[in-house]
């Protein structure tokens, strides 16, 4: 019957047909965070077959008899039910049969008493642990942002690939490659301790950051996606900063960032799709909620005695979020920050945007001197936004037709539509400046 | 002599391959099926339904002596749940299926209405 009589938890209500935005996708997470731990890292894979078949489960049946009162214990109740038949048709895994058991029976019957407060937190570990694991120094780096968006945050193959750019075959035998080096290294699954821990740690936060950044980036892959990473970067980074071992002042500098980027993600496009600069973005469509979470973040950052990138970076975006308008941003501060930055990133992309805050600070003259004083340009020369950059200081200093050259040059290099319909617009300002 | 009933069985075949969905997608197209079939439910179309599960039997020779684990057919050959919808005749019965998720899937649905047999 529609109201299915297939699964007792089934709330028989019809019209509650909805649920939670990416449920699946989070559930999948958590599952596989706590399987694996029962089940064992090196046995990963069987773990996200488990979580798999729950959801999938869950898709027929919901679809016809509607959504249980408590998805999450549903789908874990299916799930430990497919990780016991999954082990007892291995014969060594027999001894992990009680280990299931006395999981899911320590948490049946408790899921709203103050029981369920101390399962939840069992959960977080689990998947603290999981990022923990996923960024062991034995991995590839590229492995371990793979693996975190796999394991924790349930994309499909498909999705990481499209992230990254390149194709699901490839992926998917990045991350058979990666469980593999989890099998033969035997790393464990767990949060190291000691001065392990520390270094970890960073490699957690580098593993978030660059999530986000492929998030952030403007030029490439699926806008649907981008944002999703970023969404994911900013959950991921929330539960490390809530858990002690990852309540640091550079985990708040590095959240206070991503949500003070984030709060000005959707205003970076108009409605046609068309890139915005900075200064055309309209600031009133600024996420304020986003901002404050990223400012209390930023406060609690500057706990202790260590300025990391991160700590710059935030407060670069800080200055861009509580500036009224772009010519009133204190760029002093802005350049400021920059010089800290560059004396220990020396990412030539860095430079550059320290270029564009000397522009603002002295003028496009010395904005020019800048972007030729950057020491390895070369390697930026196939990277448009070097000619954008160089062309709008010529603009500003009324250089129309070597700014419409810059433009022109900009515009083959640039990956998406919205960039090149961007360029297409300055270069016709230019032209029009010429004429007139 | 069988009567027609105003009943309709839609039989589901095929459709998304789970083993390759993520997890976005399984619940995207959960969400296909939740307004394909709150539709039929708001208009008063839908009387019955339920998915199947992969496990199960199939006997055959006499008295059914013969058990084999299936159905196991071609994975776009079995039958992965069925509705019944109520309709006014045939016609109807296949424009309300048109709107059915599964095609997007490559999947089928067969539209059979259910006869009734007096006196049974």
């Amino acid at each position: 019957m529609v109201n299915s009589s297939t699964h007792p938890d089934a709330a028989v209500q019809p019209d509650v047909i909805q649920v939670v935005d990416h449920l699946f996708r989070h559930e999948a997470g958590k599952m596989v965070a706590t399987l694996t731990r029962i089940l064992g890292f090196e046995n990963l894979h069987l773990a996200e077959d488990v979580v798999q078949d729950a959801l999938l489960k869950a898709m027929q049946n919901w679809a016809f008899g509607g959504v249980p009162r408590n998805p999450s214990a549903w789908l874990m109740q299916v799930a430990r039910n497919q990780a016991l038949d999954a082990v007892r048709r291995q014969q060594n895994f027999r001894s992990k049969e009680t280990d299931i058991t006395a999981f899911f029976e320590h948490r049946s019957g408790t899921q709203s008493g103050p029981e369920s407060v101390h399962f939840d937190d069992e959960i977080r570990d689990d998947q603290l642990r999981m990022m923990f694991a996923c960024c062991h120094p034995d991995l590839a780096r590229e492995s371990q942002v793979a693996l975190t968006l796999k394991t924790l945050c349930g994309f499909g193959e498909e999705e990481i690939a499209a992230a990254f750019l390149t194709s699901t075959a490839a992926m998917a035998k990045r991350l058979v490659r990666a469980r593999q080096s989890i099998r033969e290294a035997g790393i464990p699954l767990e949060i190291p301790a000691g001065s392990e821990l520390s270094r970890r740690l960073d490699a957690v936060l580098q593993t978030l950051y660059l999530l986000f950044n492929e998030g952030y980036k403007a030029s490439r892959g699926d806008e649907l996606i981008r944002q999703d990473l970023c969404d994911e970067a900013i959950r991921l980074t929330t539960l490390l900063v809530e858990h002690p071992t990852g309540n640091r002042p550079k985990t708040h500098a590095l959240l206070s960032l991503m949500l003070l980027s984030g709060a000005r993600l959707s205003t970076r496009v108009d409605a046609e799709g068309n890139l915005l600069l900075l200064a055309e973005q309209d600031r009133s469509r600024w996420d304020r909620a986003m901002i404050q979470r990223g400012l209390a973040h930023l406060n609690r950052s500057a706990a202790g005695e260590e300025i990391s990138e991160f700590h710059l970076q935030a407060g670069i975006a800080y200055c861009h979020c509580t500036a009224a308008s772009y010519e009133t941003t204190d760029w002093q501060r802005i350049l400021t920050l920059y010089d800290i930055l560059v004396e220990t990133n020396s990412s030539p992309v860095v430079a550059l945007n320290r270029a564009v805050a000397i522009s603002r600070v002295r003028g496009p003259e010395a904005g020019l001197r800048a972007v030729e004083l950057i020491s390895d340009r070369a390697t930026l020369e196939p990277y448009y936004l070097l000619h954008a950059v160089v062309a709008q200081f010529h603009f500003d200093l009324g250089n129309y037709g070597e700014a419409a050259k810059h433009f022109q040059r900009a515009q083959t290099l640039a990956g998406v539509r919205s960039e090149q319909e961007f360029l297409a617009n300055r270069l016709r300002s230019c032209r029009e400046k010429q004429a007139g | 002599m069988a009567q027609q009933t105003n009943d309709f069985l839609y039989l589901f075949r095929g459709g998304a391959d789970p083993k390759q969905m993520s997890p976005e997608q399984m619940q995207q197209n959960m969400n296909r099926w939740f307004a394909w079939m709150g539709e039929l439910r708001t208009k008063g179309k839908l009387k019955a339904g339920e998915p199947l599960g992969d496990e199960g039997k199939v006997l055959s020779a006499k008295k059914g002596a013969v058990v084999t684990d299936g159905p196991f057919v071609e994975g776009k050959e079995e039958v992965g749940g069925y509705l019944i919808v109520a309709a006014k005749d045939l016609n109807e019965a296949v424009e309300l299926a048109k709107g059915c998720p599964i095609f997007e899937n490559n999947g089928t649905v067969e539209v059979r209405p259910i006869e009734h047999i007096p006196g049974l």
